[in-house]
C-alpha cells in the first residue's frame, strides 16, 4: 500500500471569471503527497480552468494556490514549471515538427545549465551536459515503450502515442506535481488501459503526485485516491471515489433528476 | 563549356548571398512562427549602423587601420541589433503571445517601416560605403583547360565563403544544441513551451538577435557590393522566392533554394535571354516558385502539414 503524505498543494477559495462568465466560484481543495487526485465534472464545469489556475496560465480574481507552503500570485507558467509542476494538454500541444526524442528533450530544458556561449561553440561542458540529458530522455522513452518511434516526427504518430509523448515531455521535467488534462480523451479501450498503467506506474515508481482531469468515470474511480467534483464552476463533491459516487448532488449533476 | 562554367559559378555565388538573406527569414519563422517582413529593413539598419560607425570611429578616436575600425564597427552594429531585438520583444512580441500568425506578421510590417525610418533618421539617408577590403579584381581558373579560362569575381567568392560558413554554423546550432531545440519548440507551440519552463521572452530576444546578426553580415556584404542606401532593404525581395522555394522552416532549404535560384537566374539569362529578350533575372525566381508551389505547397524542404480531419 502506498503512503499518502501531507498536503502539498492547497487551493483556497478560487474564483475566476471571464468578463461576466463565472468559470469558477469559490473552489477549495487540497492535494496530498503521493496522491492521485481527480477532478471530474460534466462539460464546461471548469475543470480545465482549474488546472490552468494551478499552472499559472490563468490568474484567478480571488483565492490562493499554495504549493509546498509557497503561495503564488501572478506567477507565469514558466515560474510554476520551475517549482516542479509539469502538465499535459487536453488538445495535444506537442512540438509537431520535432522528433519524439527532441520533444522529450525539451522537457529537460530547465535542467540544462550551460549558456548560449558554450552551446554555440558546441564544446566540452555543453556537449557533456547534452549527453547526460539524453540518457535521461532515453529512460523515459523506455518507460513509455516508444523506443521504436524515437526519431519519428511527432505529427506522424497515431493519437494514442502522441498522448504518450505529451506525458513523456512532462515526465522529463522530473516534476513533483504532475497535472494531466484528460490524458485519456478520445482513446480506445486498449489505449486507455495502457495510459492508466503508465499513470499508476509514474505515481508508484517516481512517487509523483498527480492531479488528473478525466471524463471516463470508470477510469477515475479505479485509479484515483480522492475525487473533486465540479459542476457549473462550483464544487459539489469531494472525497474517496465511493463516497463521491453515492453523493446525491453528484448523481444529479451527471444524470439529472426526475422531478 | 567555359562560358557555361563561368555562369554556373557566378550563379552559385550570388545564390549563396540570397541564401544569407533568406536565412534571416527562416530563423525567425522557425523560432516564432512569424514571417518577418522587417528582415530587409533590418539588413538596411544594420548596414547603415556599420557604415556610419566605421566612418565616425576614426574621426572620434583617431583610430587607424582598416581591420580594427571595421571590426569595432561590426561589434558596435551588432550591439545595436541586439538592442533592436530586445526592443522588438519588449514593445511588440511580448504583448502578442499566443496570437495568430497574421497578427504577428502585421506587427513585423510595422517594425519594418519603423526601422527604415529610424535607421535613416539616426544614421542619415545618403549613400554610404562599407569597405571591408574585399578584393575587387577578378581571377581566372582553368586557364589551361579552356581558352581564356573561367572568370571568377574574387569579391563574390569571399562573400560566398563567408555566407556558407555562417549558414553551416547556424544550421548546426539549430539542430544540435538545447537552445536550438528550445527555439524550435517555441515556434511550434507557445503555450506548451511555457509550460515546460522555456522562457519565451529570452528565446525571442536570442532569435531576433541572431537574425540581426545575419542581417548585419548580409548588409555588410551586400553593402560593400552595392553601397549602403535605402535600396538595400529591397534586397530582401530577392530572398522572398528563395524562402518560399526552400520551405519556410528549413535552414538547408534556404541554402539549396538560394543556390537554385542564383544558378537558374544566371543560366536562363545567358541561354534563354537572347531568345526572350533578356531581363529574365528579375522574374525567374518568382516563376520558379510559382511552379514549385503548384507541386509542393510546403516548398522543397518545408514540413508537410498533415491535418487530422
Amino acid at each position: 500500500m502506498k503512503k499518502i503524505g501531507g498536503v502539498v498543494l492547497d487551493v483556497k477559495n478560487i474564483s475566476l471569471a471571464f468578463g461576466g462568465v463565472k468559470a469558477l466560484t469559490d473552489i477549495s481543495f487540497d492535494v496530498r503527497e503521493h496522491e492521485i487526485r481527480a477532478i471530474i465534472g460534466p462539460n464546461g464545469a471548469g475543470k480545465s480552468s482549474m488546472l490552468n489556475c494551478i499552472n499559472g496560465v490563468y490568474q484567478p480574481q480571488q483565492g490562493s494556490v499554495t504549493l509546498r507552503g509557497k503561495t503564488y500570485r501572478g506567477m507565469s507558467p514558466r515560474q510554476v514549471a520551475e517549482m516542479g509542476v509539469a502538465r499535459t494538454f487536453q488538445n495535444l500541444a506537442l512540438f509537431k515538427g520535432m522528433s519524439v526524442l527532441d520533444n522529450i528533450m525539451t522537457g529537460r530544458n530547465l535542467r540544462m545549465r550551460r549558456g548560449l556561449f558554450w552551446q554555440a561553440l558546441h564544446l566540452g561542458p555543453a556537449r557533456r551536459e547534452e549527453t547526460e540529458q539524453r540518457a535521461h530522455a532515453e529512460r523515459i522513452i523506455d518507460f513509455l515503450e516508444i523506443q521504436a518511434h524515437r526519431k519519428t516526427p511527432v505529427g506522424r504518430l497515431p493519437y494514442g502515442l502522441q498522448k504518450r509523448v505529451d506525458l513523456g515531455r512532462a515526465l522529463a521535467m522530473e516534476p513533483s506535481l504532475l497535472l494531466l488534462d484528460e490524458p485519456m480523451a478520445g482513446m480506445n479501450v486498449e489505449e486507455k488501459q495502457d495510459m492508466c498503467r503508465f499513470i499508476l506506474d509514474v505515481n508508484d515508481e517516481f512517487g509523483t503526485t498527480i492531479v488528473l482531469i478525466e471524463h471516463d468515470m470508470g477510469v477515475v474511480m479505479d485509479i484515483s485516491d480522492r475525487v473533486v467534483v465540479l459542476d457549473y464552476g462550483r464544487k459539489i463533491g469531494d472525497g474517496a471515489p465511493d463516497e463521491v459516487r453515492s453523493s446525491e448532488d453528484v448523481v444529479r449533476a451527471y444524470l439529472g433528476v426526475s422531478q | 563549356m567555359g562560358p557555361f562554367l563561368e555562369t554556373l559559378i557566378g550563379g552559385l555565388m550570388s545564390g549563396m548571398l540570397y541564401s544569407l538573406i533568406a536565412l534571416g527569414f527562416v530563423l525567425i519563422f522557425k523560432a516564432s512562427g512569424v514571417f518577418n517582413f522587417a528582415q530587409g529593413a533590418m539588413v538596411l539598419f544594420a548596414a547603415l549602423a556599420m557604415a556610419r560607425f566605421a566612418e565616425w570611429l576614426p574621426a572620434l578616436t583617431g583610430l587607424d587601420g582598416k581591420l580594427v575600425v571595421n571590426a569595432l564597427a561590426f561589434v558596435g552594429a551588432l550591439a545595436v541589433m541586439v538592442v533592436v531585438a530586445w526592443l522588438v520583444e519588449r514593445l511588440a512580441l511580448s504583448r502578442l503571445v499566443n496570437q495568430e500568425g497574421i497578427t504577428l506578421l502585421m506587427a513585423t510590417l510595422g517594425i519594418a517601416y519603423l526601422l527604415e525610418g529610424a535607421g535613416q533618421m539616426l544614421f542619415g539617408n545618403d549613400i554610404y560605403k562599407i569597405d571591408i577590403g574585399l578584393p575587387k579584381d577578378p581571377m581566372f581558373l582553368f586557364e589551361q583547360t579552356f581558352e581564356g579560362g573561367v572568370l571568377v569575381s574574387k569579391e563574390d567568392l569571399y562573400a560566398a565563403l563567408i555566407a556558407a560558413a555562417l549558414v553551416a554554423g547556424l544550421s548546426l546550432f539549430f539542430q544540435k544544441t538545447a537552445i536550438g531545440r528550445a527555439l524550435r519548440a517555441v515556434a511550434d507551440d507557445h503555450q506548451a513551451a511555457q509550460s515546460i519552463g522555456i522562457p519565451l521572452s529570452r528565446i525571442w530576444v536570442i532569435v531576433w538577435s541572431v537574425a540581426g546578426f545575419v542581417a548585419l553580415v548580409a548588409g555588410m556584404i551586400w553593402g560593400s557590393k552595392l553601397g549602403v542606401q535605402f535600396s538595400l532593404s529591397l534586397v530582401a525581395l530577392k530572398a522572398l522566392p528563395v524562402v518560399i522555394l526552400g520551405g519556410l522552416t528549413s535552414v538547408p532549404g534556404a541554402i539549396v533554394g538560394g543556390l537554385l535560384i542564383g544558378v537558374g537566374e544566371k543560366l536562363s539569362e545567358a541561354y534563354l535571354g537572347p531568345a526572350l529578350g533578356g531581363g529574365i533575372e528579375y522574374w525567374f525566381g518568382y516563376v520558379l516558385v510559382l511552379v514549385v508551389l503548384l507541386v509542393r505547397p510546403q516548398g522543397l524542404f518545408g514540413e508537410k502539414i498533415i491535418d487530422r480531419v
